[in-house]
Parts: C-alpha cells; sequence; structure tokens
C-alpha cells in the first residue's frame, strides 16, 4: 500500500483505521524517505529504526484492539530540545553531543499515549537560540523550498522535516517566533499556544518565561488535532495550567462571518516589511473580508519595543539557566584544565558557539549589579505594557493579524556576521511570547521567486480555538497550504 | 553606553566563560551593536508601572513537602563526565 504524497493528519489515520496502511508500514515508508533525502536537508540529528519500529507495532497493537484516538500510529519528529528517556538529546550544542536523556518530556509522553510514533530527533539552533538554524553545532538545515536559503529557526529542522514531508508533523518550542517563523519560511502552519498550557518538563530551558511548545503542520485541522494532544496540566512544571483540554477540532467548522480582525498600524508600517509580504497580506485580507471578517485597525503603541526588550530578558533567562552546563553532572568537560574554575571556562568555552555565549555575556551584563534597574526591570514593565497594549485592542477586535516574519527565507550565511541583523526579522513574533498570548503563523502567499509567505495571528489569552477556526476557514478557502517544494 | 574590553573578561569570569583576546575583541564590537538596539527602550517612561515576570500572575503552586521522586543516581550518573561510588568528580578544590 503506498502513502499519498503529503498526507494530511486526517488522510494518515483513515488510511491506518482502515487498515489500508500498517503503522509499521508507515513509520518504514518514512524511515525510507528519510535515509533518501536527509544528507541534502541536515534535519535529523538522531534515528532508531528499531526503536521506531517497535513504537509502530504497539500501535498496531492498539488498532486492531480497537482503540479510536485520531493520532494512533501516525509518525512525528521530535526537536531536539525534548527529552525522550534513553534517545540522544543534543538542544543542537556541542555541550551535549553525547547527552542521553535520562527521562521523557510531558509533551513527547502525551502524543506517545495518543499513539504517535517517533521517528527522530531533528535539528535546531544551539540552545533554540537564532532565527536560521545556522547556530547548530551539527550544520545548518537547508530549506526544501531552496537547499541556499535558511529554513528559519529556532525550529528550523522540524519545520524542514515537515515540509520536506520526511515527517507528517513535528513538534517545535517558540521563545521568541522559533516556531511561527520556520513555519512562514517552509509554507507550514504552526502554533504557539498560551503560555502555560503545554508542560515544559523535560524542555531544556532557554527562557523559561517565555518557551512554550507546539506543534509544525501542513495545515490549520492539523495543528488542532496534535495541540488538543499536547497540552494539559502538568504538576511537574510549576508554571503550567489547570484548565480542561480543549478539542480544538471541534471548533474549526465555524463560521467566521464577523470576527473582528484587528490590523496593528505599527506593524503594518514597519519599515524594512519587504514588499512581496506587504502585498501578500493584503490579498490575505480580501480573503478574510470575503469570508465575511470585519478588518478593524488597532494600534500598539509600545510594541516596538518588544525587540530591545526580549533581547534582554531572554539573555537573562538564558544566562541563569545555562549557568548549570558546568562540566561536572553532565555534557561536555574540557580535556585540559588547571583547577575547578578553569575546568568550568574552559569547558563551557568550548561546549557552548559564539551565538550562545554571546546571550549569556547580554544575561550577566543586564542582571549585573549596577545595571539590573537600568535593563532587567525596565525590560519586565514593557513587558506590562505591551500587554496592556494588547488588551486594549481586543477591546476592539477578537484576533491581530500581521505578517510573521518581514521577509521570506534568506539565503544561507547572510546574516550570521550581524546578529543585529538577524535580531531585527523577530519583530513580528516576540511580543506574543513577552505577553503569553498565543499566536500562529499560516501561509498566504509566494514572492516572484516561488517563496512561501506566512502571517502571523494573535490571540487573546486561551483564544487557541477561534485562532484555529479562523485559519481553518482561510484555508478551506485558499490552496496556499497545499503548495510543497520540488524535489521531494 | 560602550563596553570596554576589560568589562567584557569580567562578564565573562562572572559568567565562567574562558575567552580569548581576538574573542573579546569580536564579542566587545557586536554586543556594542545590540546595546544600541536594547537601548531604545531608555526612551519610555515606566515611571509607576509594575515590572512583570509573567502576564498572568500566577500564583505558584504549593504541594506537601513530602518525597515524591524515586532514588534514580545511577540512571542519571550515566551522564557524568567523572564519577566514582555514586560522587561527581572534580579538580581537588582544598589543598
Amino acid at each position: 500500500m503506498s502513502v499519498s504524497a503529503y498526507p494530511s493528519l486526517t488522510q494518515l489515520a483513515q488510511a491506518l483505521h482502515s487498515r489500508q496502511i500498517s503503522a509499521v508500514e508507515l513509520a518504514q515508508h518514512y524511515l525510507d524517505r528519510i535515509a533518501t533525502h536527509n544528507a541534502k536537508l541536515n534535519v535529523y540529528l538522531s534515528l532508531d529504526a528499531d526503536r521506531t519500529l517497535a513504537d509502530a507495532r504497539e500501535c498496531d497493537a492498539r488498532l486492531a484492539a480497537g482503540e479510536q484516538n485520531a493520532l494512533l500510529g501516525i509518525p512525528i519528529a521530535h526537536k531536539d530540545l525534548f527529552c525522550i528517556d534513553g534517545w540522544r538529546t543534543t538542544c543542537g550544542s556541542k555541550m551535549l553531543h553525547n547527552f542521553v536523556a535520562p527521562y521523557t518530556a510531558t509533551v513527547v509522553h502525551k502524543l506517545r499515549e495518543a499513539g504517535m510514533v517517533t521517528l527522530g530527533k531533528v535539528n535546531m539552533d544551539e540552545f533554540a537560540m537564532g532565527s536560521s538554524n545556522e547556530n547548530s553545532y551539527f550544520g545548518a538545515v537547508h530549506n526544501p523550498w531552496d537547499p541556499l536559503r535558511v529554513p528559519g529557526g529556532s525550529s528550523g529542522g522540524s519545520a524542514a522535516c515537515v515540509a520536506a514531508d520526511l515527517a507528517p508533523c513535528a513538534t517545535g518550542t517558540d521563545t521568541g517566533g522559533s516556531i511561527r517563523q520556520p513555519s512562514a519560511f517552509t509554507n507550514l502552519t504552526g502554533i504557539k499556544p498560551t503560555y502555560g498550557l503545554c508542560s515544559r518538563y523535560g524542555m531544556v530551558a532557554f527562557a523559561s518565561s517565555l518557551d512554550q511548545a507546539g506543534p509544525i503542520a501542513r495545515s490549520s485541522e492539523d495543528c488542532a488535532l496534535l495541540l488538543s494532544a499536547m497540552t494539559g496540566f502538568d504538576e511537574r512544571d510549576s508554571t503550567s495550567l489547570a484548565r480542561p483540554v480543549v478539542d480544538y477540532r471541534a471548533h474549526l467548522q465555524q463560521s467566521i462571518k464577523g470576527l473582528r480582525i484587528g490590523l496593528p498600524k505599527e506593524f503594518f508600517n514597519a519599515a524594512g516589511t519587504d514588499t512581496a509580504v506587504q502585498a501578500a497580506l493584503q490579498q490575505a485580507i480580501a480573503v478574510w473580508r470575503s469570508l465575511g471578517a470585519e478588518m478593524v485597525e488597532v494600534s500598539l503603541p509600545k510594541v516596538d519595543y518588544s525587540v530591545p526588550a526580549y533581547y534582554v530578558v531572554a539573555p537573562a533567562e538564558a544566562s541563569s539557566n545555562l549557568s548549570r552546563f558546568d562540566g561536572v553532572r553532565y555534557g561536555h568537560r574540557a580535556a585540559l584544565y588547571k583547577d575547578l574554575n578553569d575546568m568550568y571556562k574552559k569547558s563551557r568555552a568550548e561546549g557552548f558557539g559564539a551565538e550562545v555565549k554571546r546571550r549569556i555575556l547580554i544575561g550577566t551584563y543586564v542582571l549585573s549589579h549596577g545595571y539590573y534597574d537600568a535593563y532587567y526591570v525596565q525590560a519586565q514593565k514593557l513587558r506590562r505594557l505591551i500587554a496592556d497594549d494588547f488588551a486594549q485592542a481586543y477591546q476592539h477586535c477578537d484576533l491581530v493579524l500581521s505578517p510573521t516574519a518581514p521577509e521570506c527565507a534568506y539565503p544561507l550565511g547572510s546574516k550570521t556576521d550581524d546578529p543585529l541583523k538577524m535580531y531585527l526579522g523577530d519583530i513580528f513574533t516576540v511580543a506574543a511570547n513577552l505577553t503569553g498570548q498565543p499566536a500562529m503563523s499560516l501561509p498566504c502567499g509566494f514572492d516572484a521567486q516561488g517563496l512561501p509567505i506566512g502571517m502571523q495571528l494573535i490571540g487573546n489569552y486561551f483564544d487557541e480555538a477561534r485562532m484555529l477556526n479562523a485559519a481553518q476557514q482561510f484555508q478551506l478557502a485558499t490552496d496556499y497550504h497545499l503548495q510543497r517544494p520540488k524535489g521531494f | 553606553m560602550a563596553l570596554e574590553l576589560a568589562q567584557i573578561h569580567r562578564l565573562a569570569h562572572l559568567a565562567r566563560l574562558h575567552i580569548t583576546e581576538v574573542e573579546a575583541a569580536d564579542v566587545s564590537q557586536k554586543l556594542n551593536s545590540i546595546f544600541g538596539l536594547i537601548d531604545q527602550m531608555q526612551a519610555v517612561n515606566t515611571q509607576g508601572v509594575s515590572p512583570t515576570a509573567h502576564a498572568q500572575d500566577l500564583v505558584l503552586r504549593l504541594r506537601p513537602d513530602v518525597v515524591t521522586e524515586r532514588d534514580q543516581r545511577d540512571h542519571f550518573q550515566q551522564n557524568a563526565p567523572a564519577s566514582e561510588e555514586g560522587y561527581y568528580l572534580v579538580p581537588k578544590v582544598i589543598e
């Protein structure tokens, strides 16, 4: 039995439940595709075919027993910062190149309970710090739409593997746009839920008050299925929210007539936004209108400060979180050193890449005596003001629309020498992390070279169902999300 | 604001990162350009605004002070660069 090209999760579920294909055959199909295409893209960092097939056999037994779960037997790739017991978990870093996780992340555990089969662990920017996946110790990931271009980051491996159909879906994490921007660069749909909905237990920490897991897939419907399975209270995460799990798929078919979509003038007038991106957004607005949505101009006066505030808060938390890598309990230890302090310093200098070190130094500085108020406290105050801006906007609209990124996927190497240029690519995404609101990216067009363009929907807290519903209705009216890269 | 080389070395020490002169010069230049961006924050008057670590003002949960995890020392120590008889080995710190 052959698998249809670029299948949706619903199609795969139908094929599995009607016994047109077994979970083992499906897993093998993807392992074969990975063997053929992975070298071109540098997506998978670790595979364990025996374990994948053993998982799949278990799912076949569950299917044979009549279990009805919609995700049962469907393969998934995990970003290599989710710990899986007995599986190497590198976080894209030399520091953890030989780290075998001794326990399993809650999100992975939940997806396995739902019957998903792990295909492998995929590449990412080191410790999720980056927007191009060029900061990985294991080399850059190539964009399936143009292998000379970046796939976005930090969940670049997750996005590239789904776009090239080396997995039908993947997990990602989003600290400043790391699910949404790679989704936009590879024509995928990805959602970062409200902070606290997905447990952070077993995710290697970058910036704990911003980090949130979410799915990267090919449609809003696929994301809805995955997100329902990933969320839920976890006592092992102190910031996990005790809320009932929502069946997001149940809300997808509602009409969006009368939905008020806010267009923040700060985002639509942002300097440096590519004209093709602007044009695609205007076309998307026409589609939204045709679906009965109402466009409302709104203002987020302090949102321009979200990038500066983010590059204080995220490095501050990172410098603190990454202090655990000392070459004592796990991770890289230098071979030569004079004493304990020298061992720390050399192990960390050898284990971390340049961008990670820069962020540790920025974080150390903004938290140090004499600078704490001017930087860290000021950034935390701005966080409040930005959240207040969104609260004001929601008096006039239900969702907020913007581009996901100011430009399409750029050539590999074009921004690696200038971190500032890279940071400015995050202008539309970081606000939702600072405020903790849900945000998603979905395809809305292509530029003259055929590169995908994504748009972002930001919602009020816990409004994932409304966002996924709106995105689903957009995708029923358009076929951008059905386009896939040539050669895969 | 400009970060001098001496400050870069001081920060690297605080962060326990070995850094060469060449690296320090590069880091200094890049950090100064990044702080050019960060310093835009200073234009906002935030007097009277309460800082927030999390927009939802969570109250941290409490739990009974009882043992909930089983002993997994051997399992965890398999990742240790150097261990012996259940201890993590580090260079001698007391002469």
